[in-house]
């Protein structure tokens, strides 16, 4: 099941059928009842924010 | 033991980071010691010696491997024993030595709110500009800064056994705990989802540089301790944790190996690999784990079976000697993650960052299909390791019960300003809390004091991590009014410090 998302993915409609199987009951709702506070706290422009993070080297 | 977090820092007009480290540390220093300077004491300082008995010549080393270099960057030692520094283009936080994985735990989580407060401090003075603080390991555009774990090993171990058994180790245990990263190969140059944040950038099984042909084994020798009798174990392939159960494991089980190798109970002939510096790569994109490896005596193992070898040697070693509920305890996680790995990963996305990462990857994607280069889904690559405030997804993660604490609120609290008390950071934080104005500077192996302008500078010597603990030094501590009166009693009393 994990290497889906590694492969060249052209059927979403599939993709999303294997998930209900994948995970457990309770992780599924566990997470599904945050998917709104993650909302909350994502990017207004990820765009913007991806690009921008950028480090120098380090150790 | 010890953990350093090198943290990713980014600001709202893009300010230099070198300029960002440089605000929080100075915003913190401040704070904790408004009247105070404090200098870091570099001379027992070697990052060039390499535990293979040589030393790398000043002229040979390139310029970032050089920490020693004094210069006049914000250089912090806190009341609970730790460092907090710049250290190249990111805020460090060098965690106080401790005994056990909790305490490790304990303590890197005191540096998650260490930052926390830096920035908050900062924001008062630059609100246009503020600061945002990461604790991951790449920016996927090509750089890498580290997660550092130290382990004070005895001297008389060959170093090659080492080599040879902490390295299929070193590259196996990603699986409970990598971070995860959305971007395969240094630059993130292929689309995929990998399991280790550090793993691309490992170019070399065994070498000194840390900073660039990062090594699987890094031979830095340079023990903070007796160099007769200790060496520290410097290991730079991990990956920062925000799952403390994966933090817990990625610590607990390397000091398990390495009291096997100390007592000379393992010999790892039967899972050494040929090419460890590219299966470590190989293994962190093989999300599945069913990647086989041919091992140099013919076996044929996938990175789990290697993992198992590893657990079944130490339970075998655990049921010959006496050990502690923590040690049981970390066998059983150990056991718990390796079959969840294999019949049922679902079980383990409160437990190990990557899994977590990803069923929260595989939620957006699924609900509003996106594919991995959608800026969004590379955004929450990203903000799953944001400690700035609590708005990180980890965080968000953690207050819902989605993600497992194992250690307490009042116990991370607790560690932000008090030092452990069974090592000689117990002794350089009660110092710094109680007498800092007559601190002139300060080193894993020492504490200066300034007792009298018009007397030369005492120094004390902290070389033995074992001493300077509560036990042998807090009488002192609580009896003495003054760093003067401290000084004199320590020095009366052989054998403590």
């Amino acid at each position: 099941m994990f290497n889906r998302i590694n492969k060249p993915n052209n059927d979403k409609a599939n993709d999303k059928s294997d998930l209900g199987v994948t995970y457990t009951k309770s992780s599924t709702k566990g997470i599904d009842s945050v998917l709104d506070e993650i909302d909350a706290v994502l990017e207004k422009n990820a765009e913007e924010f991806v690009k921008g993070f950028i480090q120098k080297g380090g150790q | 033991m010890g953990l350093e977090n090198e943290y990713g820092i980014s600001s709202a007009k893009s300010t230099d980071p070198i300029i960002l480290s440089n605000r929080i540390v100075l915003a913190y220093a401040n704070h904790i010691y408004p009247e105070t300077k404090i200098r870091w004491d570099y001379d027992l300082e070697n990052p060039l010696r390499d535990a293979r008995g040589f030393d790398l010549s000043r002229a040979e080393a390139d310029i970032s491997l050089l920490t020693n270099e004094e210069v006049t960057i914000p250089n912090l030692v806190l009341t609970n024993g730790a460092r907090f520094y710049v250290d190249h283009a990111h805020p460090e936080y060098a965690a106080p030595e401790v005994l056990t994985p909790s305490e490790i735990v304990q303590w890197d989580l005191a540096g998650e709110r260490i930052m926390q407060i830096a920035c908050a401090l900062d924001a008062q003075q630059y609100p246009d500009d503020k600061i945002r603080v990461f604790k991951n390991n790449v920016d996927n555009k090509g750089a890498s800064y580290g997660t550092h774990e130290n382990y004070m090993t005895a001297r008389s171990i060959d170093f090659n056994k080492l080599i040879n058994v902490l390295t299929p180790h070193f590259i196996t245990r990603q699986l409970y705990c990598g971070a995860g990263r959305i971007g395969l190969g240094q630059q993130s140059e292929r689309s995929g989802y990998q399991i280790s944040q550090r793993a691309d950038y490992i170019e070399a099984h065994v070498g000194l540089e840390t900073t660039m042909k990062r090594p699987i084994i890094n031979t830095r020798d340079e023990p903070h301790a007796d160099p007769a009798k200790h060496r520290r174990l410097h290991v730079i392939i991990g990956d920062a944790n925000m799952s403390d159960f994966a933090n817990l494991l990625k610590v607990g089980t390397t000091s398990l190996i390495l009291s096997m190798i100390e007592d000379d109970f393992i010999n790892s002939a039967e899972v050494e690999l040929s090419d460890p510096v590219q299966i470590v790569k190989d293994i962190s994109q093989d999300l599945d784990m069913k990647n086989i490896y041919e091992t140099k005596s013919g076996k044929k193992l996938s990175a789990l079976n290697i993992q198992s070898w590893y657990l079944e040697k130490a339970r075998k070693y655990c049921n010959l000697k006496e050990v502690d509920e923590q040690t049981k305890e970390i066998l059983n996680n150990w056991e718990y993650a390796l079959e969840g790995l294999k019949n049922n990963p679902e079980i383990l996305v409160d437990k190990i960052d990557w899994l977590a990462k990803y069923s929260i990857i595989e939620k957006y994607r699924n609900r509003d299909s996106f594919d991995l280069n959608h800026p969004t889904i590379r955004s929450l690559d990203f903000k799953y390791s944001e400690i700035t405030t609590n708005d990180g997804i980890s965080q968000v993660l953690r207050r819902n019960g989605l993600l497992t604490e194992l250690i307490s609120e009042e116990a991370i609290k607790k560690a932000i300003t008090e030092p452990p008390e069974t090592t000689r950071a117990w002794f350089r934080g009660k110092v710094l809390s109680n007498f800092s104005q007559s601190v002139s500077a300060v080193s894993w192996d020492s504490v200066i004091f300034d007792l009298d302008k018009s007397q030369p500078l005492v120094r004390i010597s902290t070389l033995d991590p074992l001493r300077g603990t509560r036990e042998l030094v807090g009488q002192f501590i609580d009896k003495s009014t003054s760093a003067a009166e401290l000084v004199s009693l320590i020095r009366a009393t052989p054998g403590i410090n």
